[in-house]
C-alpha cells in the first residue's frame, strides 16, 4: 500500500486537540509528523486527564491524539531553540500551529518568517475566533466556542436550558477543516509549486457544522423555531424525528411517512395527519405526544424489528457497550490494541483507527504517542540542529 | 465557480456527484469551494430527493432552500442510469472526470454498472468516493444510513444532557457533516498521490466510523477504563469525562459556560470556602457535589457579574448565546462567515461559506444550486465536441 502522503514532512507546534487532530489525520495518510513541544512538560494534553485513565504518566487521550508521531522538545524562547525550530521548518512540507494570533509572530515563527526560509511551505493556523474582532484574544476552547455559537440551543427539549454537545465537536471539526485546507494546498503545490497559508477557527467550524439550520434561520427573518416538548432532535424537521422512551430502552425515529407509521403503530390518529398539508411540521408536538404514548407499550427491540420490517427508519438507542458487542461495529475493524513500553511494564492500550479506508485499507496503528522528546536527539542530528 | 477561482487548489478538476441528501453532496460542495467543477448527476424525475425536502416552508426558485445550502455552485445533468443510452453518456462523462462521489447503499452502483472496478477500467486516474451508513459488510449494511439513527446506535446520544435525562441526540446532522469532511480529506490525499503515481484510488467512509471518530477522545478513555459507560454530570453536563467545574451554570439572567479551572482558583474567585475544602484530586470523584455548590453561588447574580470576575483572572468562561445573540456579535462579524447566493431570476438567499481561509482570503461562491438538468445539454455536447 502506497499511502497518499508518504514522504511528506509535517512539523507540528500545536497542542491540545484541534491542531494535533489535523496532524493525526495527515499522519494516518502516510505523512511523518514531528511534534515540537516545550521542554517544561510538553503538550499540556499529556497531563490533561479525563477520568482516571492514563498510560504511564501521560493521559490516555494524549496518546489517542498523538499516536504514531515523533517528539522533540525545543524552548522557542531561547535563541538555540528558535534556531533549531527554524532548521526544522526550513525542510517541512507542512507547518501547523495553534498559538493565539500574534503570539507566533512574536516567537519569530509566523507565516511570513517561515516563508522567508521556506518559500513554498504550507502553513496551517488554527485560532478560536479568527484574527480580528473582540474575541480574537479570548481562549479558543471547545465549550466556550459552543457557548458563543448558538449550538447549545439546538439539542434537548423545549423548556430545557442550553444543552452543550457532550463531545469536543468544535475541536474535531476544526482539525478536519484544517486538514482539508492543507490537503487542498498540497495538491496545488504539486501542480504549481506554490505554498499557502491555510487558516480556520473553532467558530468558523461550528458555523459550518450548523450550516443547514443556520441557512434556514438567516433566510426566514431570523425566526427561531422552538425545540419540541418531547423527543426533540432537529429544530426544523417535521414529525416523526426524535428519540422516545419505550417499555424498555429508547427508540430513535427518523423521517417517515405518517400513513405508514400510523399503520405500523396501529394509530389511525397519526395516519390522519398524513392527508393534512404541512401537518407533520405544524402538528409536530401532537404527533410526537401520540408516538411517545404508544411506544410505552412495547420494548425498543421489538419496535425496531416491527417498524424496520415496515420500512420505517428507526434504531434502538445503544450505549457504547451495546455498540461494541454488535457485529456491524466489529465489521468496521476500527480498534487496535497496542502494547506500549511507556509504562514501567508493557501495557495493552486500545486505540481508535482513522474514519476512512483508502483502496480498501484502513490506516494501521503501529504505536502509541511518543514519550516527551523521545526522538529529540535523532531529529536534531538529522536536521543539523544539534 | 467561486469569485476567487483563478488560484484555487482544485481549479480545472471535474467532480461527478451522484449522491443525494447530505454527506455526499456536502463533500462535493467543499471540493467546489476549493475550485473544482462539480456536476450533479440526478434522476430526471425530481432529481436529488433533497430538492423537495422543504423544511420550515422555505424555497428558492422552486427547490428547497436546504437543497441550495448543500448544492450551491454546482451544475446539474439529468440522466436515468437504468436506461442504456443515458448510462452510455454517463460512462463517457466518467471517463473525463477526476473524482466521483456516490452514497448509494452497498451493491447498488455495482448493479448499475458503475462500481469501482468497472469505473477504474474506464478511467484509471479517477478518485472514487463512496459513502455508506455502516460500511460495506456487517449486519447493519442495509439499514438506512441516517444521521439520527447513527447517533443513536453509536452511543453519542448518551454524552449530551444530564445524568437523569434520557438519551439526548445532537439537534442537527453533525455526523453527515463530519462524514463529508472525512471523505474530502481522503479524496484530496488520493489526488496528491495521483500526482506522483498517476493512479486514482478508492476512498470509503461511513457514518458509523465518523461517529466513532468524533468521539475518539472519550471513546479511547472508555476502551481503556474497563469499558465503563461514562456518567453524565447531574447538572450542566458538557462532557461526562471532564472534572468540576466544567459545564454550564444558570445565572440570575441567563447561562454561562465554565471550562477547565483548578478548584482552588474557583474557590478564591467565587469566595467559597466550601469549594476550597475540596482537594483538586476530588474534582472528578466529587464533581456533582462541587458543581451543586458552584451552581448555587452563580444563580444569585447576572451573567455579566460573573464574567467580570472570571475573565480578568484569566478563567476560561463565556456567555451562552442563541443565534439572534450570536449573529449580532462583533466576533461573528469579524469572521465574515455569511455569503449571499443569487439565482438567475434574481432571488437571493443568505448562507454560510466554506470554513477555510486560504492565503488570507475567505472562499466565497455566490452561485446558487442548479435547476434540475440545467446543464445536461451543455455537458453532453462538450463531450461530443471533445471527441470529434
Amino acid at each position: 500500500m502506497f499511502w497518499p502522503l508518504e514522504g511528506i514532512l509535517v512539523v507540528d507546534f500545536s497542542q491540545f486537540l484541534a491542531g494535533p487532530y489535523a496532524a493525526l489525520r495527515l499522519q494516518d495518510m502516510g505523512a511523518r509528523v514531528i511534534k515540537v513541544e516545550n521542554p517544561d512538560g510538553g503538550d499540556l494534553c499529556r497531563h490533561h486527564y479525563l477520568s482516571q485513565t492514563r498510560i504511564g504518566t501521560d493521559s490516555t487521550l494524549f496518546h489517542a491524539i498523538n499516536r504514531g508521531k515523533q517528539s522533540v522538545t525545543l524552548d522557542l524562547k531561547s535563541a538555540a531553540g528558535l534556531a533549531a525550530a527554524r532548521k526544522l521548518v526550513a525542510k517541512a512540507d507542512v507547518v501547523i500551529q495553534n498559538f493565539r494570533p500574534s503570539v507566533i509572530d512574536r516567537l519569530g515563527l509566523g507565516y511570513d518568517a517561515v516563508r522567508a526560509i521556506n518559500p513554498d511551505v504550507i502553513y496551517g493556523s488554527i485560532s478560536g475566533y479568527g484574527t480580528q474582532g473582540d474575541w480574537a484574544d479570548t481562549p479558543g476552547q471547545d465549550l466556550l466556542a459552543q457557548a458563543r455559537s448558538g449550538v447549545m440551543w439546538l439539542s434537548g427539549n423545549h423548556g430545557a436550558g442550553p444543552v452543550p454537545i457532550g463531545l469536543p465537536l468544535a475541536d474535531i471539526s476544526t482539525g478536519a477543516n484544517l486538514a482539508t485546507g492543507i490537503l487542498g494546498a498540497l495538491l496545488r503545490h504539486a501542480r504549481s509549486g506554490q505554498g499557502a497559508h491555510v487558516e480556520t477557527s473553532l467558530l468558523e467550524s461550528l458555523t459550518d457544522m450548523q450550516f443547514e439550520l443556520l441557512t434556514t434561520y438567516l433566510n426566514n427573518g431570523h425566526c427561531l423555531p422552538q425545540r419540541l416538548e418531547q423527543g426533540s432532535a432537529h429544530r426544523y424537521l417535521g414529525a416523526p424525528y426524535g428519540v422516545f422512551d419505550t417499555k424498555e430502552g429508547q427508540l430513535a425515529l427518523a423521517m417517515s411517512r405518517l400513513d405508514l407509521l400510523g399503520q405500523a403503530l396501529e394509530l389511525p390518529e397519526i395516519a390522519a395527519y398524513a392527508d393534512a398539508p404541512d401537518a407533520s411540521f405544524s402538528a409536530r408536538d401532537k404527533i410526537h405526544a401520540l408516538i411517545a404514548q404508544r411506544l410505552q407499550k412495547q420494548t425498543a427491540a421489538a419496535l425496531e424489528t416491527a417498524l424496520g420490517r415496515a420500512g420505517l427508519w428507526c434504531a434502538k438507542v445503544l450505549s457504547w457497550d451495546d455498540m461494541l458487542a454488535h457485529g456491524s461495529f466489529q465489521a468496521l475493524d476500527m480498534l487496535r490494541t497496542i502494547e506500549t513500553q511507556i509504562a514501567t511494564a508493557p501495557q495493552p492500550v486500545q486505540f481508535v483507527r482513522a474514519p476512512f479506508r483508502i483502496d480498501g485499507a484502513r490506516p494501521q496503528i503501529d504505536s502509541a504517542g511518543p514519550a516527551l522528546n523521545a526522538d529529540g536527539a535523532e531529529i536534531l542530528a538529522e536536521f543539523d540542529a544539534d | 465557480m467561486p469569485e476567487t477561482a483563478s488560484n484555487l487548489p482544485l481549479r480545472g478538476l471535474r467532480v461527478l456527484d451522484f449522491a443525494q441528501f447530505l454527506a455526499g453532496p456536502v463533500a462535493a460542495l467543499r471540493l467546489s469551494d476549493l475550485g473544482a467543477e462539480v456536476i450533479k448527476i440526478e434522476r430526471p424525475q425530481g432529481g436529488d430527493l433533497c430538492r423537495s425536502m422543504v423544511v420550515n416552508d422555505q424555497r428558492l426558485e422552486g427547490d428547497s432552500l436546504v437543497f441550495h445550502t448543500f448544492n450551491r455552485g454546482k451544475k446539474s445533468v439529468a440522466a436515468d442510469l437504468k436506461q442504456p443510452a443515458d448510462l452510455e453518456k454517463i460512462r463517457a462523462l466518467v471517463a473525463t472526470a477526476d473524482v466521483m462521489i456516490h452514497n448509494f447503499r452497498p451493491g447498488v452502483m455495482e448493479r448499475i454498472g458503475l462500481g469501482y472496478d468497472t469505473v477504474r477500467d474506464l478511467n484509471p486516474r479517477i478518485v472514487y468516493g463512496a459513502v455508506s451508513g455502516y460500511g460495506t459488510t456487517g449486519p447493519w449494511r442495509d439499514k438506512p444510513g441516517q444521521d439520527l439513527l447513527v447517533q443513536s446506535l453509536s452511543g453519542i446520544a448518551w454524552l449530551s444532557g444530564n445524568a437523569n435525562d434520557g438519551p439526548v441526540p445532537t439537534g442537527f446532522a453533525m455526523l453527515d457533516v463530519a462524514t463529508a469532511g472525512n471523505l474530502v480529506q481522503g479524496i484530496l490525499a488520493c489526488l496528491v498521490r495521483r500526482g506522483i503515481s498517476g493512479k486514482g484510488g478508492l476512498v470509503e467512509v461511513d457514518l458509523l466510523s465518523s461517529a466513532i471518530d468524533v468521539t475518539f477522545e472519550q471513546f479511547t478513555c472508555f476502551l481503556n477504563d474497563n469499558e465503563q459507560q461514562p456518567r453524565r454530570h447531574e447538572t450542566g453536563n458538557a462532557n461526562p469525562y471532564q472534572p468540576a467545574p466544567y459545564g454550564l451554570y444558570q445565572a440570575s439572567d441567563g447561562w454561562f459556560a465554565f471550562a477547565m479551572t483548578p478548584l482552588a482558583k474557583v474557590a478564591e474567585l467565587l469566595g467559597s470556602a466550601e469549594i476550597g475544602a475540596f482537594p483538586q484530586a476530588q474534582a472528578f470523584s466529587h464533581l456533582n457535589e462541587i458543581k451543586r455548590i458552584v451552581a448555587a453561588i452563580c444563580a444569585t447574580k447576572p451573567v455579566q457579574h460573573w464574567l467580570d470576575i472570571l475573565e480578568p483572572a484569566g478563567i476560561w468562561c463565556a456567555p451562552v448565546l442563541d443565534w439572534p445573540g450570536f449573529v449580532k456579535t462583533d466576533g461573528f462579524a469579524a469572521l465574515d462567515p455569511v455569503q449571499t447566493i443569487r439565482t438567475p431570476s434574481g432571488a437571493a438567499a443568505r448562507t454560510t461559506r466554506c470554513p477555510i481561509r486560504l492565503d488570507g482570503q475567505a472562499l466565497h461562491n455566490s452561485a446558487p444550486a442548479p435547476l434540475l438538468g440545467a446543464d445536461t445539454a451543455a455537458v453532453f455536447d462538450s463531450l461530443q465536441t471533445a471527441r470529434a
